[in-house]
């Protein structure tokens, strides 16, 4: 299997759903010139028409691209999630809600890839870790992959999907290598992840860990570091958090008695709360101590390295949460 | 019109003092003095120093994310700007802004915002407010040719002008927006022709030249100050450096020619500027060599300000998010 660095593979496979189908296309801003690393090679492959630079006016692209998709193009967005803001009108009430509104009539097979860059001094506006609140509305498939492999699959199936997907790409992961199958080696010859099935990272008996997005590394670094004590944590990967796998989240506490979530985004209305809620209200007979939720604190994100990484989750915090499910 | 030798002069000092800061910003940031991002001004002074010249300390601006061009052109503080990007405590913004969000309320900087187009609409606000209480205060937006396509800034046009507003909208175009080209974005030639869809006066600068802005600018203040509503400048200009500090390493291929990018460095709006001043016999060659040394002195000593602040404490984390603090963090 070959190593691949996470912005490599969804390069890989932009390159292989435009090969495949040619309603794919990307728009976005600088995509031309690659600058956010993961459009490197598009332009002179399938040229202007397919790889379009837009001016800055992410409401009337993120519209352009419901659009099109409604009269039987497969577009791929490229975007920051602290850009989305601007488009939000456009991914609320046209991509969310078209569909269901005009009585199953339209289709939109549109992609948004949305970056998240926060932990590197982008300060409050260029670090959002924004899908819970996609969440809260109906209509959007969510995806926040934790690793290349599942990077590439996972996007290849967001193009393949008919309904819109915002999938959410962990800046803290762009430089993370891991492996990613060679086409030939797989059985249909391409790595395709299908929506709504967690990954389990770890297997453990005395505690389960959900990571979300760049949470899924903290989790199982906290898992090897407490299987030297003696401590075997079960870690979780949901992958796609709108299809939820509440399955294997429910059997995994059934299993260990006790649940900790660890989500970048803020902590209030998280993608840990709604988990953790699930859990309370489906799980609760299996639980043997209160559910821990380790999230980003409620307050924006400072510029200084003085302050930001006090904001996120990390190892301390997460160990430290596993400690006190299992004292109870 | 007769422009007053100390505000030449003044003109000339922001400039110098805009020039130096970016360029010690450049050298301290490749020596990995500070992490996050920077947007170099180096060739773009003359728009915001001719700009801020036509207001008062009680104007109100805000802009954007090449953002320490304009406070030091308001007059703002170069050592409380630095310890900034450093992220101290004596920071503008106590280190939880950084390079891309320094604000003055003191003297009428409502901050600079990261995303595009984003401060305009409050902006606007500024103005509105000036407008209900009857006062003579203006309020100044700066944004980019990119940011000019955002849906923000036309509504915030149209805005102004029907509710005739004091604001002054300048289009600071440096023709492009990151890598991608003004011809490959905008529908118009200038987005100053622009002004005519919202029924205000679209004025074309040449953005090298400090004082085509402030005469340009200082004109639309009046009018503003009379009541008659707002006005959109655009400064022709051009960035000289890279989009933002470390870009050049991620972008693939080149989007300005060497040819273009040399053309427009010998229009250096400080060279423009001085030539000016010393044939007017405002001052001398050797006067403006000692305003530029005099400006990297205060730069040296900034910078050496921002290295002996100290870092915010973990337990500063909570402060400044409410006014009326909530019992749940
Ligand atoms: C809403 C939004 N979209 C995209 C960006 C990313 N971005 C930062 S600066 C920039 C280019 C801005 O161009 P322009 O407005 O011309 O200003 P300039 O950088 O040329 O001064 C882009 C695309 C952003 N900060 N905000
Ligand atoms: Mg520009």
């Amino acid at each position: 299997m070959a190593q691949t660095v996470f912005i490599e593979a969804i390069n890989q496979a932009i390159i292989e759903e435009m090969r495949r189908d040619e309603n794919v296309f990307m728009m976005g801003e600088d995509i031309r010139r690659s600058v956010y690393g993961a459009t490197a090679n598009l332009l002179s492959e399938f040229g202007e028409k397919r790889v379009l630079d837009t001016p800055l006016s992410e409401n009337g692209f993120f519209g352009a691209a419901i659009g099109a998709s409604l009269v039987g193009m497969r577009p791929i967005v490229e975007t920051l999630t602290s850009f989305m803001w601007v488009g939000m009108d456009q991914l609320i009430s046209q991509a969310a809600k078209m569909r269901y509104m005009f009585g199953g009539q339209a289709t939109l097979p549109v992609v948004y890839r949305a970056s998240m860059f926060y932990g590197g001094g982008s300060a409050a506006h260029h670090s959002d870790r924004s899908y819970p609140m996609f969440m809260n509305m109906p209509g959007i498939k969510i995806i926040v992959p934790s690793n290349p492999a599942d990077m590439k699959g996972l996007l290849k199936s967001a193009v393949r999907d008919n309904d819109p997907c915002i999938v959410f790409e962990d800046g803290t992961l762009a430089g993370m290598r891991g492996e990613v199958p060679e086409n030939e080696d797989l059985p249909e010859n391409e790595l395709v992840v299908p929506f709504g099935q967690a990954q389990m990272v770890r297997e453990g008996t005395d505690c389960t860990i959900v990571g979300v997005a760049g949470g899924v590394n903290i989790a199982a670094s906290v898992s090897d570091q407490l299987a030297q004590e003696g401590i075997s944590v079960e870690v979780i990967d949901p992958r796609t958090l709108v299809p939820l796998d509440k399955k294997m989240i429910l059997s995994s506490v059934e299993k260990t008695g006790r649940l900790v979530i660890t989500d970048p985004a803020h902590k209030v209305c998280s993608a840990a709360s709604e988990i953790a809620s699930i859990v309370a209200e489906e799980g609760f007979w299996s639980l043997q101590a209160p559910i821990q939720k380790v999230a980003s604190e409620q307050v924006h994100i400072p510029y200084t390295p003085a302050l930001e990484p006090h904001v996120y989750p990390d190892v301390e915090k997460v160990t430290a949460a596993v400690r006190r499910t299992l004292e109870s | 019109m007769d422009i007053d030798r100390d505000l030449l002069l003044l003109m000339l000092r922001r400039m110098w003092m805009i020039r130096n800061f970016e360029l010690k910003v450049m050298e301290v940031h490749s020596a990995g003095e500070f992490a996050g991002g920077a947007h170099p001004y180096i060739g773009e002074e003359a728009v915001a120093v001719g700009a801020c010249a036509a207001l008062e300390d009680t104007d109100y601006i805000a802009g954007n994310h090449r953002s320490h061009g304009h406070p030091i052109a308001k007059g703002g503080r170069v050592d409380k700007a630095m310890a900034e990007l450093y992220g101290r405590t004596d920071g503008y913004c106590k280190g939880k802004g950084g390079s891309m969000h320094l604000a003055d309320y003191s003297i009428g900087i409502l901050g600079e915002s990261g995303i595009l187009g984003s401060s305009v609409p409050v902006a606007v606000g500024a103005a509105l407010a000036a407008s209900i209480k009857g006062e003579k205060f203006v309020s100044l937006a700066f944004f980019g040719d990119g940011a000019s396509n955002q849906g923000a800034l036309h509504e915030s046009m149209n805005l102004a002008s029907v509710w005739s507003l004091p604001i002054i909208f300048i289009c600071e175009n440096n023709q492009y927006a990151v890598t991608t080209s003004y011809a490959e974005t905008v529908a118009v030639e200038h987005v100053s022709d622009r002004a005519s869809a919202y029924n205000m006066p679209g004025i074309l600068v040449d953005g090298q030249d400090a004082i085509a802005m402030y005469e340009a600018t200082a004109a639309a203040v009046s009018r503003a100050r009379a009541g008659d509503g707002p006005s959109l400048i655009e400064g022709l200009t051009y960035r000289f450096e890279e989009h933002s500090l470390g870009l050049g390493r991620v972008r693939r291929g080149e989007y300005r020619t060497q040819e273009e990018i040399d053309t427009w460095r010998k229009r250096d709006p400080l060279d423009i500027l001085e030539q000016n001043i010393i044939a007017q016999g405002v001052a001398t060659r050797e006067e403006c060599d000692d305003i530029n040394a005099e400006t990297a002195e205060e730069v040296e000593k900034a910078t050496e300000f921002a290295r002996n602040s100290p870092f915010p404490e973990p337990s500063d984390l909570f402060d400044d998010m409410w006014a009326d603090p909530i019992a749940f963090p």
